[in-house]
């Protein structure tokens, strides 16, 4: 007989022992906690954690924001601007210029990663021969660091020795150095369009892939029974069944790049001049450059309200797609 | 007769109080924020895009707690 087991009667075993040996006051709170109290317990250590990153963090921005507080300066008086950060940033037309800069990345980067993302997954869902391959080879891209893709694609964007302006003069027949993608200002906001576009599209394929593949193939047979020739059934089957897929994608891919900011960062830096200068790019000059930290503090949490707001509206089509 | 009526405003109320379309609501108000925020149009759209964005935010945050 071993020491852990009881025997009815018998001496008392280790167990029995140690109970009678832990003092009672600790024993008893051991044994009067609730299976509620043991869940708090539990999960107290990821909420103090998340409380410390992430709210706290956020409130004390909240805070910065109504006044004039700027971090090279700790020692200066701060004073209370109650919404005149606010009020600045909203007013301001070189603000409103990075947001019109940030619109025309997002729609851009949204509609071409949309169309071309929800083209390639339309024919990676024929499944054809060396389909594994060939979606192995397209979600490359989405896999690689935004660090490496923005300063791989600044060679690539050179004009002497870079490959994409070789690329688009094979096409087009234009010398390779008669044109700059990042240098230029006409050309700049497209260049980050273009790296953005070739990164994420695979994003958007395999979401778009994930909607297709949940239509039921007896909908097509029965479209084929009525006779719905392949340009109907994809007007009236396929695209509507996929488009909550499709919203997911475009509301996730447009948070995503309303935020963008290391890729810009590492390729054009806002350049030249103010053409590339996003959102998260003015903000990290008014914060590290201009050393505006309340200033910065206030437009961080326009955006974040934005980007609040967004994700909202991602977890209600994210619902609507679960109810499918 | 008073609780039919108590329990015939009690049903009004919840008829009125579905999460569904108020949350809808909120969203075109988001939408609308956000739109205001990044159109190159109108400056006096951008100045009062955060309020709007916010209003929304706040209307959903609200909203979601409604019953189905």
């Amino acid at each position: 007989m071993n020491d852990q087991s009881p025997v009815r009667g018998g001496p008392p075993n280790l167990v029995q022992r140690l109970a009678v040996a832990t003092p009672e006051p600790i024993a008893g709170r051991v044994r009067g906690l609730s299976d509620r109290s043991i869940a708090w317990l539990f999960i107290a250590p990821t909420i103090v954690l998340l409380l410390a990153i992430n709210i706290f963090p956020l409130i004390w921005t909240i805070k910065l924001s109504f006044t004039n507080y700027r971090a090279n300066r700790p020692n200066a008086p701060v004073r209370d601007v109650g919404i005149d950060n606010y009020q600045s940033i909203l007013t301001d037309p070189d603000i409103w210029a990075a947001m019109q800069a940030t619109a025309h990345f997002v729609f851009w980067t949204i509609v071409l990663q949309t169309l071309i993302g929800f083209t390639l997954a339309w024919l990676i869902d024929r499944k054809f021969r060396g389909h594994g391959f060939w979606t192995t080879l397209i979600l490359i891209p989405m896999m690689l660091s935004p660090a490496v893709v923005g300063n791989f694609w600044r060679f690539l964007y050179q004009p002497q020795i870079g490959g994409f302006n070789y690329f688009i003069s094979f096409f087009t027949g234009l010398p390779p150095s008669s044109f700059e993608m990042i240098g230029s200002v006409k050309l700049a906001p497209w260049s980050i369009v273009v790296v953005d576009t070739w990164m994420w599209t695979p994003y958007v394929m395999l979401i778009c892939l994930a909607g297709l593949r949940s239509i039921p193939d007896y909908i097509y047979e029965a479209a084929e029974v009525d006779r719905a020739s392949p340009w109907r059934q994809f007007w009236s089957i396929t695209l509507p069944m996929a488009m909550p897929f499709i919203m997911l994608a475009v509301l996730f891919r447009g948070i995503e790049n309303f935020k963008m900011f290391d890729m810009v960062n590492l390729l054009t830096s806002g350049g030249p001049g103010s053409t590339t200068e996003v959102a998260s790019i003015t903000l990290k000059r008014e914060a590290f450059e201009k050393w505006r930290t309340g200033f910065s503090s206030a437009f961080a949490i326009i955006l974040f309200v934005t980007v609040f707001g967004l994700a909202n509206i991602y977890v209600k089509a994210l619902n609507r797609v679960k109810q499918r | 007769m008073s609780g039919e009526t108590t329990s015939a405003k009690a049903a009004g109320r919840t008829r009125l109080f579905r999460r569904g379309p108020w949350e809808t609501l909120a969203t075109i108000v988001i939408a609308c924020g956000v739109l205001m925020l990044l159109q190159p149009f109108s400056l006096a759209l951008y100045t009062w895009s955060f309020v709007t964005t916010l209003t929304g935010v706040v209307m959903f945050t609200i909203v979601s707690k409604f019953p189905e």
